[in-house]
Formats: structure tokens, C-alpha cells, sequence
């Protein structure tokens, strides 16, 4: 599985790629987790706000922190 | 932060320690400057004006529908909705400086194009709520208008000379979906939340109501004197309202946002005040830069000055609000009005690390052509300002 997160670098991308890495490394999923920091890479998603959450190249949550369970539910599929 | 920028700071903090030589007088005068213009912030600033506009831009963060905005931004659109919403739409949509580059990529890769998309870009920095409440507090409400004002005209000018200067480059554009920002769902009805926002602009406006002249009688003069009594009644009617309508969690997020602005403002605008009263100095006082240099420089409503204020403005990077205490030290300095519009509105909306940024997502030549315009709007605007107001 492959996880992405969008973020120009800000204050809540960062909270968000951290609570990425806990929930993944607590659920003991196998996934390869990258930063997206480059704007025109972002862009290219179609997503109008960040932090944004991209697993498997699907755009799961855009402009805000995701809850655990949500980032939960969305890795055990 | 990566530990050799640490290094860096301490080295740099060492060199300054060491080097600069503290017991000279103007240095002395320049560093009490610093403290004392610190101070005045302190005092006049952060209570009744900064801390209410945090909570305000925290609310707009939190329980504004950023998508309702957005969808004005899609390739369907309709044009003159794109330009309309997009150069107003910094006042919901700017207050995060994570916003302001990725959304503006997003137009212009996805949504309505170049047009709407520089549009926002010129006027986001410039009309988002905490910019216009210190710039209207801090340096008179009459430049806080003409900054918003100016800002919104000329947005729309800027957009539309870009759509039209590049109106057979649609090369880069992409089709696809698009991704707007989701919100928790929303107990309130949209007038509940209108009366909550409203509320709390009434406490803003009444806990920073300026002292009318002396001699002014009538309803300024009865309102200045009641103005505790009525934020004081604001303040308890906002209790009511946060207890009724909201819910403990949107609570916390709220908080939680404010906390999140007031968490990166603070430390930049101290810096920003020191740096602007130690080179400035307050109004009426000198500091490290002679006046004359200033005054020379961007004083009165020349062209040229106005002119020279934009440049400087364009490439000048101004961390998050510190534009507001360095304007205010170089009015006092001797700037004209005008002059100071200039750089009110090309300062934000560019620096050269953003044109750098924005130059990797529209290339070069149309980044070439945004800078241009951004002064010569600027410089017109500044001009046309300094010529009413003297």
C-alpha cells in the first residue's frame, strides 16, 4: 500500500504525516508512507487544500487532520 | 528544522552578540526603540484587537464551508463568478498560509484557470481578517479600507490582464476530478452562523473603539463611553450562544484553531516589531535609519516613489502581518500614504521566495508577467490613493 500525504509544509501537514506513520506502525500494516511537498505535484491531485491524505493514488481527505479510526479504516481495507 | 539552520542561528546570534557595537548611542536609542514599540503592541494591540481576530479567523478556519467557496473555482464555472468570488474569497479562505500556494495551484492546474487564479493570489494576503483588522487599528482605518478595497479592484484587473495576456496557453491545464476541502457536518442553520460570526466582529469593533477626538460629542462619544459596558454584554450573549449551539468537540476545534494562529502569528509579529522598531523606530522617534534617507526615498505621492515602494515591496518577503509594524515605523519615518499603499499591496501578494514557488508552477515568463503587473497596479493604486487623501 502505498500512502501520500500533500502538504506544502505546514504546521497541521506535519501533524498529519505523524499521525499517518503511528497509525500504520500500530496497526502493523505494510505500507510505504511519502511527504508530497512540491505545490505543482499537489496540484496535480484536484486538491483544492491541504493537508491532504492519497492512499493507492485515492484521494481520501482533503484541508484537514484526519481522525485515527478514519485513517484506520481506510489502511485495513 | 533541519540542525544546521540551528547552527546557523545560534552562529549568526554569536557574530550579533559579539559584533555589534552596543554601547555606540544610536544603537542604544535604536534598541530601546525596539522594546519600546514592543510595548506599545503590548499594550495597545494584543488584548482588544489581536487576540478577538484570532478567535475570528479560527471560527472562519473551522466552521466556514471552505467548499461552498470553492466550487466557484472549477473549470465549469461561470467566469464572472470566478473573478468576483476569487478576489474576496481570501477573507475565508486565506487565513492559513498552507492554503494560499496549493489552492492557488489547484485553480490554475485544475479549476478556472490562470485568471481567477492570480486574482486570489493578488488579493488572499492582503483581505484576509486579521490583515485588515491590525492594518485598519494599527496604521488608521482609512489605509486598512483603501488596502482592502485597492486589493479587490486590482485582483480583478491582475486576472483578468493574465487570462487575456495568456489567453491561448491552456497547455498545462489538466482534466480530472476535483477535491475540495470536506467539513464535519453542521448542526447550525446558515443565520445562526452568520449571528455567531457577526457577534463576535461586534466584540472586535467595541473593544478596540478608538477614543473619539476631544470635543466630539453625540453618539461616538456615548458609544466610547459604554464600550465596556457593551462588549461586556456581547461577550455574555456569545456565552449563550457557544452553550447552545455548538457541541463540545466543535468547540475544541475551534480553540484548537485559534490556538494554531496564535501559535505561528505571535512569534513572527514579535520579531516583526522588534526588527521595525529597531531600524525605524516609532512614530516621532529616531532609530537606526536616518529619516531623511526614508524621505527621500518613498516620501510624498511621486511616481517614483510610489514606484520604488512597489518594487521594494514585490521582492520583500513580510512574514504574516510583520508588513503592519514596519509600514507604521517607516510612515512615522517620513513614507507618504501613497507610497505606503504601494507596498501594502505588492508586499504581501509577493516575495521573491513565493515568486520562485510560483514560478515552478506557471514557469517562468508568466511569473515574468504576474510581477509586472503586481507593481504597476500596485504603484497606480498607491498613486491614486496618495493623490485623494492629500
Amino acid at each position: 500500500m502505498k500512502i501520500k500525504v500533500l502538504g506544502p509544509g505546514c504546521a497541521r501537514c506535519h501533524q498529519t504525516e505523524q499521525l499517518v506513520r503511528e497509525t500504520v506502525a500500530e496497526a502493523g500494516v505494510e505500507a510505504e508512507i511519502e511527504k508530497v511537498t512540491e505545490v505543482m505535484k499537489i496540484a496535480q491531485y484536484g486538491v483544492f487544500g491541504t493537508p491532504a491524505v492519497v492512499i493507492d493514488e485515492e484521494v481520501k481527505s482533503v484541508g484537514r487532520i484526519p481522525k485515527k479510526e478514519e485513517i484506520l479504516k481506510w489502511i485495513k481495507k | 528544522m533541519k540542525e544546521r539552520y540551528k547552527l546557523l542561528i545560534i552562529v549568526l546570534a554569536f557574530l550579533g552578540a559579539y559584533f555589534i557595537p552596543w554601547t555606540d548611542p544610536v544603537i542604544r536609542q535604536s534598541g530601546l526603540e525596539a522594546f519600546l514599540m514592543l510595548q506599545e503592541y503590548a499594550q495597545q494591540h494584543v488584548l482588544t484587537c489581536l487576540i478577538p481576530a484570532f478567535f475570528i479567523a479560527g471560527a472562519i478556519a473551522v466552521f466556514v464551508s471552505q467548499a461552498s467557496v470553492l466550487k466557484y473555482f472549477g473549470s465549469t464555472a461561470n467566469k464572472i463568478l470566478s473573478y468576483s468570488v476569487a478576489s474576496v474569497s481570501g477573507t475565508v479562505l486565506a487565513v492559513c498560509s498552507c492554503t494560499v500556494l496549493p489552492l492557488f495551484a489547484g485553480i490554475y492546474v485544475r479549476g478556472a484557470g490562470i485568471g481567477p487564479a492570480t486574482a486570489f493570489l493578488y488579493s488572499g494576503p492582503a483581505i484576509n481578517v486579521m490583515a485588515i483588522v491590525l492594518t485598519a487599528r494599527v496604521l488608521g482605518w482609512q489605509l486598512g479600507l483603501a488596502r482592502a478595497i485597492g486589493a479587490v479592484i486590482f485582483a480583478v484587473i491582475a486576472g483578468l490582464l493574465m487570462a487575456v495576456i495568456f489567453r491561448r496557453d491552456d497547455a498545462n491545464r489538466t482534466q480530472g476530478a476535483i477535491y475540495v476541502p470536506d467539513m464535519a457536518s453542521n448542526s447550525r442553520t446558515l443565520a445562526q452562523d452568520v449571528l455567531y460570526l457577526l457577534i463576535m466582529v461586534l466584540i472586535l469593533i467595541f473593544a478596540a473603539f478608538a477614543r473619539p477626538a476631544p470635543g466630539v460629542t453625540g453618539v461616538w462619544a456615548a458609544l466610547f463611553s459604554a464600550k465596556w459596558v457593551i462588549t461586556a454584554a456581547l461577550l455574555i450573549l456569545l456565552g449563550f450562544m457557544l452553550k447552545a449551539w455548538f457541541t463540545r468537540d466543535e468547540l475544541t476545534s475551534w480553540v484548537d484553531a485559534t490556538w494554531g494562529f496564535a501559535k505561528q502569528i505571535f512569534p513572527l509579529l514579535l520579531g516583526g516589531v522588534l526588527v521595525a522598531g529597531f531600524l525605524l523606530g516609532r512614530p516621532g522617534y529616531p532609530a537606526l535609519i536616518p529619516e531623511q534617507y526614508i524621505q527621500t526615498l518613498v516620501g510624498g505621492n511621486s511616481l517614483w516613489a510610489n514606484f520604488f515602494a512597489s518594487i521594494v515591496g514585490a521582492f520583500m518577503y513580510f512574514a504574516t502581518l510583520t508588513e503592519v509594524p514596519i509600514l507604521q515605523g517607516l510612515i512615522g519615518s517620513g513614507m507618504g500614504q501613497g507610497p505606503a499603499l504601494s507596498l501594502l499591496l505588492a508586499g504581501p501578494a509577493l516575495s521573491l521566495p513565493s515568486m520562485i514557488v510560483i514560478a515552478q508552477i506557471m514557469g517562468v515568463k508568466k511569473t515574468a508577467v504576474y510581477c509586472a503587473i503586481v507593481v504597476l497596479l500596485s504603484t497606480l493604486a498607491g498613486y491614486s490613493y496618495g493623490w485623494m487623501v492629500s
